[in-house]
């Protein structure tokens, strides 16, 4: 297992470590997701009865759109310099390389999100800690990562992908925004749980499916 | 599993046909290479040497046609074909904003290398850059990138290494040191491919030549069985006069 594991955990640290040096995802996304919070909360400008409504979509735009401009760095970073073949030539499968990058763009997307919304919460005056609103988090923004990453590896591949990616992207991450956002809402609001017990499984199921689709599928995408 | 040493031939390439959109660009290449021989690769700029060398890396898949290295389908048993492989190509295949010792240590840790130091400091001293391992790549000359490449392909002291066009961009203590690395002697087994288009040194350094024209391989002699002449002659009739 350590055979397939280590190369997985040498991708991530490679990432983390060349991010750590360039600051190229992190800080542009952060950026992003709080100028879309900001943009939001000033032409909105909620009264708090509004706040439960527009809140949880509010935070998803930011964080999926944030979560875009990184997955779109994921890739080219390697592909501007030819060190896509270079992770290649790895003997391992191609499903090892794709996990490598997926926890990289997890890991940064998960970073993004625990700066933003401190700062979300404070412009929509809601509560710094919302019981339950990081399991939620974290599930849909696995669902987010596996499915952008595959997407970011094929829209490397063509002339226009900053449009492409998102072209491809968003279309097959909806159910999972869109049960983010009802899942948040039901926590923000604090209804009874029932609802949560819909959309959590929903969110759960979405990752297993493309967390075994993903992988498959990146294995034909990266060889010309 | 079988000593891939201990199969018949390091390469064996059976009718490879690609083609990019309608562009053919291989149209059935058949090619061996035996275990401990060199094998240089000539052609004119398109003919499909690049694109040869990627195939059997397993970076680009044939449209139809084998390839076994080491006496497996690079079709089916692609990580086991690329734990026999060193590869050195026209890209480095390193981060510029790394170290080149971060680099290699990366790259070891790639191929599940135990002694991930060690072997980091063998192959570049192997490569003459040990006081330029811990600057960055990026602040690197084309031919120190290069050199650091070469440790690369090397680092997992593969048995089959596959040679794009080496010699480009290094001066001439690192042409020497490539030299030493292509007929390495303490490697009897290792078998080479390269291309180039220098004749003299594919002249030089290799025991078998093949020259890739129209898609396909239009010569290839073992230099033991014919004369530096004819080689020329053929190298002359598939891309034109050496300069």
């Amino acid at each position: 297992m350590k055979g397939y594991f280590g190369p997985i955990f040498a991708i991530l640290a490679k990432d983390v470590l060349l991010e750590l040096r360039t600051k190229d995802i992190l800080v542009s996304v952060v950026v992003f997701a709080l100028l879309v919070i900001v943009i939001f909360n000033f032409a909105l400008d909620p009264t708090p009865n509004a706040v439960a409504m527009v809140a949880p979509g509010i935070l998803w735009v930011a964080f999926t759109f944030g979560g875009v401009l990184g997955l779109n760095r994921s890739f080219a970073l390697e592909k501007e310099r030819g060190n896509l073949h270079g992770l290649m030539l790895a003997p391992i499968g191609r499903d090892a390389v794709y996990f490598g990058k997926f926890l990289g763009n997890f890991l940064f997307m998960v970073i993004v999100e625990a700066v933003i919304y401190p700062v979300f919460a404070v412009l929509f005056n809601l509560p710094l800690l919302v019981p339950g609103f990081i399991p939620v988090a974290l599930l849909a923004t696995l669902g987010i990562a596996a499915v952008g990453t595959m997407f970011s590896a094929m829209a490397v591949n063509t002339r226009s992908r900053e449009v492409m990616l998102p072209v491809l992207f968003f279309p097959v991450v909806v159910p999972i925004i869109v049960a983010a956002v009802e899942a948040t809402g039901v926590l923000i609001r604090g209804d009874a749980s029932a609802d949560l017990t819909r959309w959590v499984p929903f969110m759960a199921v979405f990752d297993a499916i493309f967390l075994v689709v993903c992988p498959a599928a990146f294995a034909m995408i990266i060889e010309e | 599993m079988t000593n891939p040493s201990t199969v018949e031939s390091a390469i064996r390439i059976q009718g490879v046909q690609k083609a990019f959109g309608r562009t053919p660009i291989l149209r059935g290449v058949d090619l061996e290479i035996p275990w401990g021989q060199v094998l240089t690769l000539l052609g004119a700029n398109g003919s499909g040497k690049t694109t040869l060398i990627k195939i059997i890396a397993t970076l680009t898949k044939a449209d139809s046609g084998r390839v076994v290295v080491g006496g497996m389908d690079t079709s089916s048993r692609g990580p086991g074909v690329r734990r026999l492989l060193g590869v050195v190509t026209h890209d480095a295949f390193l981060y510029d904003d790394l170290s080149g010792r971060e680099n290699l240590r990366f790259f070891a840790k790639m191929f599940g290398l135990d002694r991930v130091d060690e072997c980091v400091e063998s192959v570049t001293e192997k490569v003459g850059m040990t006081d330029r391992l811990d600057q960055k790549v990026g602040n690197l000359s084309h031919g120190m990138k290069k050199r650091f490449s070469i440790a690369r392909a090397l680092l997992h002291d593969p048995l089959i290494l596959l040679m794009d066009e080496p010699e480009s961009g290094l001066d001439q203590a690192a042409l020497r040191l490539l030299d030493a690395v292509i007929s390495d002697q303490e490697n009897p087994v290792r078998s080479v491919l390269m291309t180039t288009h220098d004749l003299e040194r594919g002249l030089e350094l290799g025991q078998r030549l093949a020259i890739l024209a129209n898609g396909r391989i239009a010569y290839h002699q073992s230099l033991d069985d014919v004369g530096v002449d004819v080689v020329r002659e053929a190298y002359a009739k598939y891309t034109g006069p050496p300069s």
